[in-house]
């Protein structure tokens, strides 16, 4: 140790306006050696990791559950199915051929089909077995499957069903949109239930990274009492805890994204093998995987942000 | 940093601090520190001198009376505005306190990183202070294989390396041979030289005899008296002699 002599203590001019300078950060080297990251890492990344996989999960189900309903929705907007109930099938015939051509003069329909006898034979085959073409023992209705431009009210309804009956008393004239709206109704609670699952799951991270937080404060309570005394500020530690936090949240997040991304794309292929209508409706769009590749990103976001509010809120007991 | 003008760097007037509801710890404490002087604060264990410097060092806020610092109001000044006061201190509190898992370079280093100084600015500083505090070789030592003498340096170097306004010592002779405690007073001596205020907390009498300008506080069950006149206003600047 020097004996005499003046200490090398740094000049005037290095300290310059140090006092005024409360708000600079600790930066790089020294604010990761702040807070050892080992003592604040641990399991922190994974739990990250497992809720983000969840969270793309229930967002993407969420997602496809919108573009299926929303798929449904504008296929059976405009659709309109008539049915000529009728038991003699040379009437049920001549009826239905009748309804079919008033409707193609109907101002507002731009497409009329009448369903082959075999089509409706094949869709009542599962519940009354192959009757065959011919067989009339229990009389099968007459369909027919319109479409009108400017979708279906219950104006427009009405007025079909008026033209209908001129021609076919015993027509049932039904919105398609109608016979779905149980299922409408199912996807609509399912959406909902996806929301409130992505809700849940963002509380539970940050309960996770306020835990988290809260322990690595207590961890290091001895440092930040130190850099304290030294002149740190609250904004200068809850910085460090909060890049500290935010590393880990994106290790994570990736890792999540990465996981939830798997499983959606591979139960995406098991769904589109189906083949179902409804579900061929479900693919998502490029803005659906731009708003589930931003789940990550607002998961740092929202570890940060708790990260910093748990620090200086902690701080603030201290003087 | 702030160049402090003539009078005073510390003035309490009528101070006391009590923790909780026991009885005060410290009582009617009233003295001035000006600056450049180099203070003793004497007394017996539990007399009190912890609890003064805490109030010194802005750890702790009075129960009652006032505290000056730096021409400033310190017991209204806001939370917020703390941290810029504190950094004109440095501080060798009596269990080193130093950051366990920083190197010795890192802590001595710790209080310019606070304050924003560059890394570039920072290296040549921080190095030439730990050699002049006699540990260039243990730079990089984490302070669990330091002894407690050089602990005790590594302390004191990170309290001096901001050149402070204010140098306030709780008991820093206390964990090393007489000679090394001759050596740290040399330090704080040019320290004073430099112009810093210097306050050392000690209850050893026979090191007060070794820095002849010295002035002394000596507390006694948390009261204050005034054996030199170094708290009068204008202080008698009367010495002890060896």
């Amino acid at each position: 140790m020097a004996d005499g002599g003046l200490p090398p203590v740094v000049a005037r001019s290095v300290m310059g306006n140090a006092v005024a300078r409360g708000w600079r950060t600790l930066s790089g080297a020294s604010a990761n050696q702040l807070v050892p990251q080992a003592r604040l890492s641990g399991p922190m990344p994974w739990v990250i990791a497992i809720m983000i996989a969840l969270t793309v999960i229930a967002a993407a189900a969420g997602l496809a559950l919108r573009n299926s309903a929303q798929a449904a929705a504008d296929e059976l907007a405009g659709g309109v199915t008539v049915q000529v109930i009728e038991a003699s099938p040379q009437l049920r015939l001549r009826q239905a051929a009748a309804a079919a051509q008033r409707l193609r003069e109907t101002p507002g329909v731009i497409d009329v089909r009448m369903v082959p006898q075999e089509e409706v034979a094949a869709l009542i085959e599962p519940w009354l077995g192959n009757r065959g073409s011919k067989d009339e023992a229990v009389p099968v209705p007459a369909l027919i499957d319109a479409r009108l431009r400017d979708g279906v009210t219950g104006e427009s309804l009405g007025a079909l069903r008026r033209i209908v009956r001129e021609v076919a008393p015993s027509a049932r004239v039904d919105a398609q949109s109608s016979w779905l709206k149980p299922v409408f109704g199912a996807i609509d609670s399912l959406q909902w239930l996806a929301m409130a699952l992505v809700g849940l799951l963002a509380s539970a991270t940050a309960a996770a990274v306020l835990l988290a937080v809260r322990s690595a404060l207590g961890t290091n309570r001895e440092t930040i009492e130190i850099v304290h005394l030294l002149g740190g500020t609250d904004m200068q530690i809850a910085r460090v805890f909060q890049r500290s936090i935010g590393f880990d949240a994106a290790g994570g997040g990736a890792v999540g994204l990465a996981l939830g991304l798997v499983v959606v794309l591979f139960l995406g292929r098991r769904f589109a093998s189906l083949g179902a209508g409804l579900v061929n409706g479900g693919a998502l769009g490029w803005v659906d995987w731009l708003l589930v590749s931003l789940i990550p990103v607002i998961g740092v976001v929202l570890a940060m942000i708790t990260a910093r509010l748990t620090v200086i809120r902690t701080l603030k007991r201290m003087l | 940093m702030t160049q402090i003008a003539d009078g005073e760097i510390v003035q309490f007037d009528n101070v006391g601090l009590r923790y909780g509801t026991d009885r005060e710890v410290l009582s009617d404490i009233s003295f001035t520190l000006h600056p450049g002087s180099f203070y003793f604060l004497t007394g017996a264990s539990g007399a009190g001198k912890s609890s003064l410097l805490r109030l010194l060092y802005l750890a702790q806020r009075p129960s009652r009376g006032m505290i000056r610092m730096f021409g400033t109001d310190a017991i209204t000044l806001p939370r917020d505005r703390l941290p810029g006061f504190r950094r004109r201190l440095g501080v060798v509190f009596q269990d080193f306190r130093l950051v366990q898992h920083l190197s010795a370079f890192d802590n001595v280093a710790l209080p310019l990183r606070v304050a924003g100084v560059a890394e570039r600015d920072l290296a040549k500083p921080v190095a030439d202070m730990l050699e002049w505090v006699g540990l260039a070789d243990r730079i990089e030592a984490r302070p669990a294989t330091l002894s407690g003498g050089e602990q005790q340096r590594v302390a004191i170097a990170r309290a001096v390396i901001g050149r402070p306004d204010l140098l306030v010592a709780d008991e820093p002779t206390g964990n090393v041979d007489p000679e090394m405690a001759i050596k740290l007073l040399r330090l704080f001596e040019a320290l004073n030289r430099l112009g810093t205020t210097v306050v050392v907390a000690t209850h050893d009498v026979h090191l007060l005899k070794k820095v002849p300008e010295s002035l002394i506080m000596r507390l006694d069950k948390g009261r204050l008296s005034d054996p030199t006149g170094a708290l009068r206003y204008p202080p008698r600047r009367e010495t002890v002699r060896n």
